[in-house]
């Protein structure tokens, strides 16, 4: 089953070469991963969708927490979300054609964002499954290209997916203390 | 007070309390070893710089405290990585100290570039590429604190040569503050109340620990642990030494080439209880059939471990002497005495510590003579093969951190350097090298270093002629095609000669006892060679792919 994963990282170079790096090492198989600025300066977010079994998805969470810069992670799948992709989408437009694009591009609240003698470039904005099928209504008058971000989640109400402070300062004398 | 990089890091060396480091110079660590005769910190010269990643680990392990290497940038950072990786897989703590090209040639395909942080990702716990001289004290500080606490391992600094000559004031931290890092050390109670339970309930059962007790110092309690509640006690490769061997309660390692009667115990039992171990696929043979009637207590202070290859029934996070006293405080005193007496049945029907009686020069021959000859005083370094399992099976080791090896990764190569940092780690202590002629060729530049340290290890060199565990494997499953694994090596007297140092040849059985008695005599580097039996097998054995209860006992 999918699972969407919200990891917090530090903001700073190689944080991502490592997270990736882990993936591979350990063979995770990660279908999509978008990263992006959070409110917290510093510190950027993950959003990761992760296909496997429970025990995987745990794995993936643990072996994330081990890497020193990843402060938070936490499985939002079984949370009430609010889960958004966005995708640019450019179709095959001839004159006889586009205003039909354009009715099923109004139906799906997306936007023609770029018009060209024959095509035109529409821009979606939602869950996936409603991105997935607007891609298939628009097959049928022949897609030149499709670029896509990437799930992003927020879980409902007002508690913040935040990391847990006070943690991991300590006198530095290693002795079993820490 | 004003100091540039390469007087920081040998300061910070310092107020972690280092005493000695392995490397080599090169180009851009230059200014490092400009400042070193400055500071109270002995330098070892290896010969080549996988040598002194191995001697790292050896010193962290038989210590007990973090080893320190260093390289220049490139190819001398690029020798470090199998040491790096050997020390990682056995969760060893080591702080490698890289130079590199000044930061703004990084990138460019400079001369001796590389990106050794990339490169050691997978195989480091934690590694910095240090880009301001302001950075430096905190990341040693760092490094230091996280190589040797939670699950300790390699840390990798890499630095710029222009940050090694830029200069700040200095200040050595005395706290850390890593956000992303704080190891749970308490195990949580109720979890304890469990396995307490499960232990108390259990017909079966086994402990099986590993290198955490040793790590954890958590020998007394384990002892306790197992007095009190008469359950027998197994060991992997790496916990042997956690449990004196000489126990009542002892029965041996398990695995692929450990005892018979361990694996048929923990095949047979109803309860593991998993100390500081990782159920590696050595360990646990066919992992859908291991244990199949056994509920698991898993205790582990990474918690990763747990749940990662076995289904575990009761896990406890923490640091395994802290979780040890309180599960002590929890268990009440029991005996399984039909049970331990099954396993000795089990251990009269197939023994391990004897060398099967031949006319010829077995090689398991000699590493039962330095056993009787040290009796079983000496710290045992072993390389990798066959006779690493020969010396862990046939001598009963009762201190810890007694018996060093490479065992996740199986460096081939990592005993004669590791020695030479248990020995600097250990002065006080015998120190003796197991060694194949195989593994001895792979990192034999360090007798030049054994030689000019003066470090007085004992080097057997059990010399079958051939890679021995890949021509067992050829002989069982490859219809004996015995590709590529004949070896041959120098005349070994003429060797030792060459580089100064003593060297005793044995051939025939009479002969074994008396050269180790000499070479026990001689004060320094001693090579003791063993020309034995090639077409010798390790048993007990289980088949890769077979359940522990399958094992073939030879």
């Amino acid at each position: 089953m999918k699972h969407t994963l919200v990891a917090l990282m530090e903001d700073r170079p190689g944080v991502l070469s490592r997270v990736i790096s882990l993936f591979r090492r350990r063979n995770f198989n990660i279908e999509s991963i978008t990263v992006g600025h959070t409110e917290t300066p510093d510190i950027s977010r993950m959003t990761l969708v992760v296909d496997g079994s429970k025990p995987l998805v745990e794995q993936v969470t643990k072996q994330l927490y081990k890497v020193i810069n990843v402060r938070k992670v936490s499985d939002v799948t079984e949370d009430p979300t609010v889960d958004r992709e966005l995708a640019l989408i450019k179709v095959s437009a001839k004159p006889a054609t586009r205003t039909e694009i354009m009715q099923i591009v109004e139906i799906f609240r997306a936007k023609v964002v770029d018009v060209a003698a024959t095509s035109l470039t529409v821009e979606v904005t939602g869950p996936e499954d409603k991105i997935e099928s607007l891609i298939s209504m628009l097959r049928t008058f022949g897609i030149k290209e499709i670029v896509r971000t990437g799930k992003v989640s927020m879980v409902r109400g007002s508690i913040a997916t935040r990391e847990t402070t006070g943690a991991g300062t300590s006198n530095g004398t290693g002795n079993a203390s820490n | 007070m004003k100091l540039n990089g390469a007087r920081i890091i040998a300061q910070s060396l310092v107020e972690e309390g280092v005493k000695v480091i392995f490397g080599i110079p090169g180009g851009t660590i230059t200014p490092f070893y400009d400042v070193l005769p400055e500071y109270p910190i002995h330098h070892v010269l290896v010969r080549h710089e996988q040598g002194a990643a191995h001697m790292a680990d050896g010193f962290g392990r038989a210590s007990r405290d973090v080893g320190v290497c260093c390289a220049t940038s490139g190819p001398g950072a690029l020798n470090l990585v199998p040491g790096i990786a050997a020390a990682y897989l056995d969760s060893s703590p080591m702080v490698a100290i890289t130079a590199n090209v000044p930061f703004d040639q990084i990138g460019k395909d400079s001369f001796q570039e590389c990106d050794i942080t990339g490169i050691t990702l997978p195989i480091t716990k934690h590694s910095y590429l240090v880009e301001r001289v302001q950075d430096l004290p905190r990341v040693m500080k760092e490094a230091f604190y996280l190589a040797r606490t939670g699950r300790p391992g390699p840390i990798l600094v890499d630095v710029p040569k222009d940050v090694l000559l830029a200069e700040t004031v200095f200040a050595y931290p005395k706290t850390v503050h890593i956000p992303g890092y704080s190891p749970t050390v308490q195990g949580n109670v109720g979890q304890i109340k469990r396995a307490a339970a499960l232990i108390d309930g259990a017909k079966h059962p086994v402990i099986i620990a590993g290198q955490g007790v040793l790590i954890s110092h958590a020998e007394q309690e384990l002892k306790a642990l197992v007095e009190t509640t008469g359950i027998p006690l197994i060991t992997t490769l790496l916990g042997i030494g956690c449990f004196p061997e000489s126990h009542p309660l002892s029965f041996g390692l398990l695995g692929l080439h450990g005892m018979a009667y361990a694996n048929y115990a923990v095949h047979e039992s109803d309860l593991i209880v998993a100390i500081g171990m990782r159920f590696d696929d050595r360990v646990t043979g066919k992992v859908e059939e291991f244990a199949p009637n056994a509920k698991i207590v898993h205790i582990d202070i990474d918690p990763a471990e747990i749940g990662k290859n076995v289904r575990v029934t009761v896990p406890i996070v923490g640091d395994v002497k802290n979780v040890l006293e309180r599960l002590n405080q929890e268990i009440i005193s029991s005996e399984h005495v039909e049970w331990v007496d099954q396993l000795k049945a089990w251990r009269v029907k197939h023994p391990a510590t004897e060398v099967r009686k031949s006319e010829k020069l077995l090689p398991q021959y000699p590493i039962k003579a330095i056993y009787d000859v040290t009796q079983g005083e000496a710290i045992v370094v072993a390389d990798v093969g066959q006779h690493q399992m020969w010396a862990a099976q046939l001598y009963w080791y009762n201190e810890p951190s007694t018996f060093i090896t490479s065992g996740g990764m199986g460096t081939m190569g990592f005993a004669l350097p590791a020695a030479i940092g248990v020995k600097m780690a250990k002065p006080d202590k015998e120190v003796w090298v197991v060694i194949g002629d195989g593994g001895m060729q792979m990192n034999i530049q360090e007798l030049a270093t054994a030689v000019q340290e003066g470090v007085d290890i004992k080097i057997a060199l059990i010399n079958n002629f051939c890679l021995g565990m890949v021509r067992q494997l050829q002989d069982l499953f490859y219809e004996k095609r015995f590709v590529a694994t004949p070896l041959s090596g120098p005349d070994w007297m003429k060797l030792a000669d060459a580089y100064g140092i003593k060297g005793f040849r044995a051939t025939r059985q009479e002969e074994v006892r008396g050269i180790i008695e000499e070479a026990r005599r001689v004060k320094g580097p001693v090579l003791l060679e063993f020309q034995v039996e090639t077409a010798e097998n390790v048993y007990p054995m289980v088949v890769p792919g077979r359940s522990l209860g399958e094992v073939m006992v030879g």
